[in-house]
């Protein structure tokens, strides 16, 4: 256990060590969304009512990109690459392995969701936020449901120069299918109907509860409910069909 | 565990996908210190073999044993004593071979000197390069020493030296020779008759998931096979007959020649080298 620990570990620090030396993985996880931030703000300015919208729509963005998109890359990569397979065949437990690549991804989430709480603070004037205890409880679901999907996800991409077309497939719809639905009351039933049921919209929701509106855990378990359906879900399908190696066909 | 005890013993072993049987029963037993050599084309299921006995694959019938552990239970206590060097396993990236080996290293009790490895594999003046800036023969010797960082009792070798130019493929037989003589098992698949000749004290000819022929490299055909005569006739044809007893065949076709008249040109008795066999063994019908 201890041992197991201390290589999880160590995997951790070697996964934050790669992540920097990668400029563009750190763009996008970093610059994209306050890019979308500010963009978005510039658009909405003065409008608090919307920006008070917008950024728990970019933090929940931010789960998804850091999760689902960042896993389902590195792990065909690592796949195709055959560094999984050669990873296997040592003696590292597969706990230590995926521990530390989980731990990195919960790592820029959270450093993500600081950086969007803080520019909201500093661009928009939105208070602190009141629920930080309910800003956990979604974040850590988010993270668990994106991130086990996001490994689900990687075992239908065929092969890495496909990955961004098949990310990009669900990854845009479902943020727009999202961001209206939460943004307009006067969507369409059956889009609601979709997005409602999706993970991102009812994260969305949550962290608005947590970041801006004021109500809290209580007010949003039912989005809570359909984000650990989804993470179940992913988990089983993340472990069921998970491959270490590139089939040859 | 005692001296006697095989490195790797295989029994019978079967591997089916579906309908396609990729090996058909094989026996083979690797001593402790010793060099084995896997040699066959492509396809031939070599690979699968060795991947069984890696713990990659499952094997669909037969008896398996890697340093008394079955491979198939994928126990930890058995890939801390085995090194892998895969036929095509990347490494990360953006670090550095330094870094690989210290992070490797970490995953094994009793893990060898990094700086060591680094010299041996070659590396040490690219220790500080990101991998991805490594050269194809560079990433092959990092290759080798993140197998070797453990300090492995039983290597792998899956065609360690496929696309290397001749001077590189010296040097990682120099490597595996220098293994040996730190009485490490090996266990080498290739398709170089060359290279099985250089370094394997033992090789075993596989084709369409069978084993053929077994034995030293010398040795092998020597045995049970034949010995080849030549000779060119009265036409200046070349005949070749294959016999076990060169003697009396000799004797036999001499005589005639003499009571013909003749000579028989370009005469020579020869025992089949590796190549003979291999070629004759792996030709298809």
């Amino acid at each position: 256990m201890h041992e197991q620990l201390l290589l999880g570990w160590r995997q951790y620090r070697l996964e934050r060590r790669m992540f920097w030396r990668n400029p563009s993985a750190a763009f996008f996880n970093f610059v994209l969304p306050l890019l979308f931030l500010a963009a978005g703000g510039a658009i909405l300015s003065g409008n608090q009512h919307d920006l008070d919208k917008l950024v728990p729509s970019i933090a929940g963005m931010s789960v998804m990109s850091t999760t689902f998109t960042a896993l389902a890359y590195n792990i065909v990569f690592l796949r195709e690459r055959g560094v999984l397979k050669r990873i296997r065949g040592t003696p590292l437990p597969t706990i230590s392995y995926f521990g530390g690549v989980a731990a990195n991804a919960v790592t820029n989430t959270a450093l993500q969701i600081v950086i969007i709480v803080l520019a909201g603070r500093v661009l928009f004037g939105i208070d602190w936020p009141p629920h930080v205890g309910a800003l956990i409880v979604f974040v850590v679901a988010g993270v668990v449901a994106f991130a086990a999907l996001g490994v689900a996800f990687a075992h239908v991409i065929p092969n890495f120069e496909s990955t961004a077309a098949y990310v990009n497939a669900v990854f845009l719809p479902v943020v727009f299918v999202s961001f209206f639905v939460v943004d307009s009351s006067s969507a369409p039933r059956f889009l609601r109907t979709i997005a409602d049921a999706l993970p991102l919209a009812p994260l969305i929701r949550g962290l608005s509860g947590a970041l801006v509106a004021g109500s809290g855990l209580g007010g949003h378990l039912d989005a809570l409910a359909v984000i650990a359906l989804w993470g179940a879900g992913g988990i089983y399908l993340a472990v069921r069909g998970f491959s270490w190696e590139q089939s040859r066909t | 565990m005692s001296d006697g005890e095989a490195a790797i013993e295989v029994g019978a072993l079967c591997k089916r996908y579906g309908d396609y049987e990729a090996v058909r029963g094989i026996d083979i037993t690797v001593a402790r210190g010793e060099v084995f050599g896997l040699l066959g084309p492509n396809g031939a299921g070599k690979t699968t073999t060795v991947e069984i006995l890696e713990g990659y694959r499952t094997r669909s019938s037969g008896h398996v044993s890697v340093l008394g552990h079955d491979p198939a239970t994928r126990s930890i206590a058995l890939r801390r004593r085995i090194g892998i060097v895969l036929q095509s396993g990347g490494i990360y990236s953006h670090i550095t071979p330094r870094e690989a080996l210290a992070h490797w290293a970490s995953f094994y009790p009793h893990p060898r000197d990094v700086e060591e490895v680094l010299e041996l594999a070659g590396l040490t003046a690219q220790a500080e390069v990101r991998s991805r800036k490594l050269s194809g023969g560079q990433l092959r010797r990092l290759d080798f020493a993140l197998a070797l960082v453990g300090d492995p009792e039983l290597i792998f070798l899956d065609e360690p030296t496929t696309g290397f130019d001749p001077e590189a493929r010296r040097a990682a037989w120099e490597t595996v020779r220098s293994l040996r003589a730190l009485g490490k098992t090996i266990l080498l698949t290739t398709h170089y008759l060359e290279e099985a000749h250089a370094l394997a004290d033992r090789v075993a000819i596989m084709k369409d998931g069978r084993i053929l022929a077994e034995g030293p490299p010398g040795e092998l055909g020597t045995g049970a096979a034949h010995y080849r005569v030549a000779y060119r006739d009265g036409d200046g044809e070349l005949v070749e007959r294959d016999t076990e007893d060169p003697t009396a065949l000799l004797h036999e076709l001499t005589g005639e020649a003499l009571a013909r008249g003749e000579r028989l040109q370009d005469l020579s008795v020869a025992r089949p080298s590796l190549e003979d066999v291999y070629l004759e063994l792996t030709a298809d019908a």
